[in-house]
């Protein structure tokens, strides 16, 4: 086999080192570093993307709390509103219910006390009444003056019966 | 010299211009040139490949990154992050290896083929493995001839051979790609023969051999890439070894 001639050993090896020094050199110095570059920018760009991606999500997520919360906060207000509301009404009523129960009570008693005067007024007419007609008609049967007093008596007797 | 149709002539190294460096033979032979052109080539395809480099990569751009990330993934996957500071030797070794053994198949000749460029190269990674390791563990490096948690009476029987094995790594390293290498191309040069031999005596005859050689050729094209990739790979396995002296 040629690969055993002891005489191609020196020239394969000179040339092996100074072709593999010199690969050696160009990957290292100048080929490789220019695929690392475009990998590690890659890899930041897409880095620097999630970065931005969970801060927007974090962001969304802030404005999203803040909503729930204003929705949140309208709603107890509108809730302690409509309370209020609910209680001023309630005491409105409340208040008028008295007034209006003080006014009846008052309107109730004055109409009781003239209804009472005017009872108390029929009823004397009434008997006024009844005495001249008492005394009208037995002085028409008898054909003597009867006396006002005694008729008066009489009617009250009566009108005392009837009760 | 082997005679010029021999399936071993392809092996032979031809002096294209006599060279002498104090006393040294440094001609520039036809094996060479080929290393030389290899190195031209692959550097010519990672610049190439990388030039206008984008954030998206194109197709050519893709696969150079391919051949970064894969040998990338390799040392990481072997060492650990401690290995990166070698990935411009691993890199360096793998294209080189696998240009040489791809180019081979072209017409040149096969400088993988030669014994001692592969021992070169496996003496060269061996060198960086023991150098690595007593910078990194000093004396203590000898202590990885003495596996922990071996019995204490088999120390006697286990550190000779893990000497041995140790020792004997360079010339596994380079024996296994030289040997596939010569082979794969010298049943390439048998069976080109036969077409010519068998195809002399009788036309149809030589059609046997040359249906095989595609075949074969392509089992090639897969041996060249293997056997690059296994060399980069033990590689990996002894900087390991080195690094974190662990077996």
């Amino acid at each position: 086999m040629p690969q055993f001639d002891p005489a191609i050993f020196s020239p394969l090896l000179v040339w092996l080192v100074l072709t593999f020094v010199a690969l050696y050199l160009l990957m290292s110095k100048l080929a490789l570093p220019k695929v690392a570059a475009i990998i590690d920018q890659r890899a930041e760009r897409i880095e620097g993307n999630l970065a931005k991606a969970e801060q927007l999500r974090a962001e969304a997520a802030g404005v999203l709390a803040a909503y729930e919360k204003a929705i949140a906060d309208a709603k107890a207000g509108a809730q302690a509103e409509l309370a209020k509301a609910g209680a001023d009404i309630a005491a409105e009523t409340a208040k008028r219910e008295a007034e209006f129960g003080k006014r009846l009570a008052e309107q109730t008693r004055t109409a009781e006390t003239r209804i009472k005067a005017a009872k108390t007024e029929a009823l004397a007419q009434v008997k006024a009444i009844a005495t001249d007609l008492a005394g009208g008609i037995a002085g028409k049967l008898t054909g003597a003056g009867v006396d006002a007093n005694a008729a008066g008596a009489a009617v009250d007797a009566v009108v005392k019966e009837r009760a | 010299m082997a005679d010029a149709h021999s399936p071993l002539a392809q092996f032979e190294i031809k002096t294209l211009m006599p060279l002498d460096l104090g006393g040294v033979d440094a001609s520039f032979t036809n094996a060479s040139l080929i290393m030389a052109v290899v190195v031209g080539l692959v550097t010519l395809f990672i610049v190439a490949g990388m030039n206008k480099a984008t954030i998206v990569p194109g197709r050519f751009q893709g696969m150079v990154e391919f051949f970064y990330e894969f040998i990338a993934n390799l040392l990481k996957e072997n060492t650990g992050p401690k290995g990166k500071q070698f990935f411009p030797l691993v890199f360096s070794l793998f294209m080189f290896i696998l240009g040489c053994n791809l180019i081979g198949l072209f017409g040149a000749i096969t400088v993988t083929s030669h014994i001692v460029v592969t021992f070169a190269l496996a003496f060269m990674v061996i060198t960086v493995v023991t150098v690595v390791g007593f910078m990194k563990h000093g004396t203590h490096y000898f202590s990885y001839f003495a596996p922990a948690g071996a019995p204490m009476w088999l120390m006697p029987l286990m550190i000779p051979l893990e000497i041995i094995s140790y020792l004997i790594r360079p010339i596994s390293l380079s024996v296994r790609l030289f040997a596939n290498m010569v082979a794969g191309h010298v049943m390439l040069g048998v069976l080109g023969t036969f077409v010519v031999g068998l195809g002399g005596l009788f036309f149809a005859l030589g059609a046997i051999p040359l249906a095989a050689i595609p075949l074969i050729f392509a089992l090639e094209v897969l041996v060249a890439l293997l056997q690059a990739y296994v060399f980069a790979i033990l590689t990996c396995i002894y900087l390991n070894d080195a690094i974190h002296l662990a077996h």
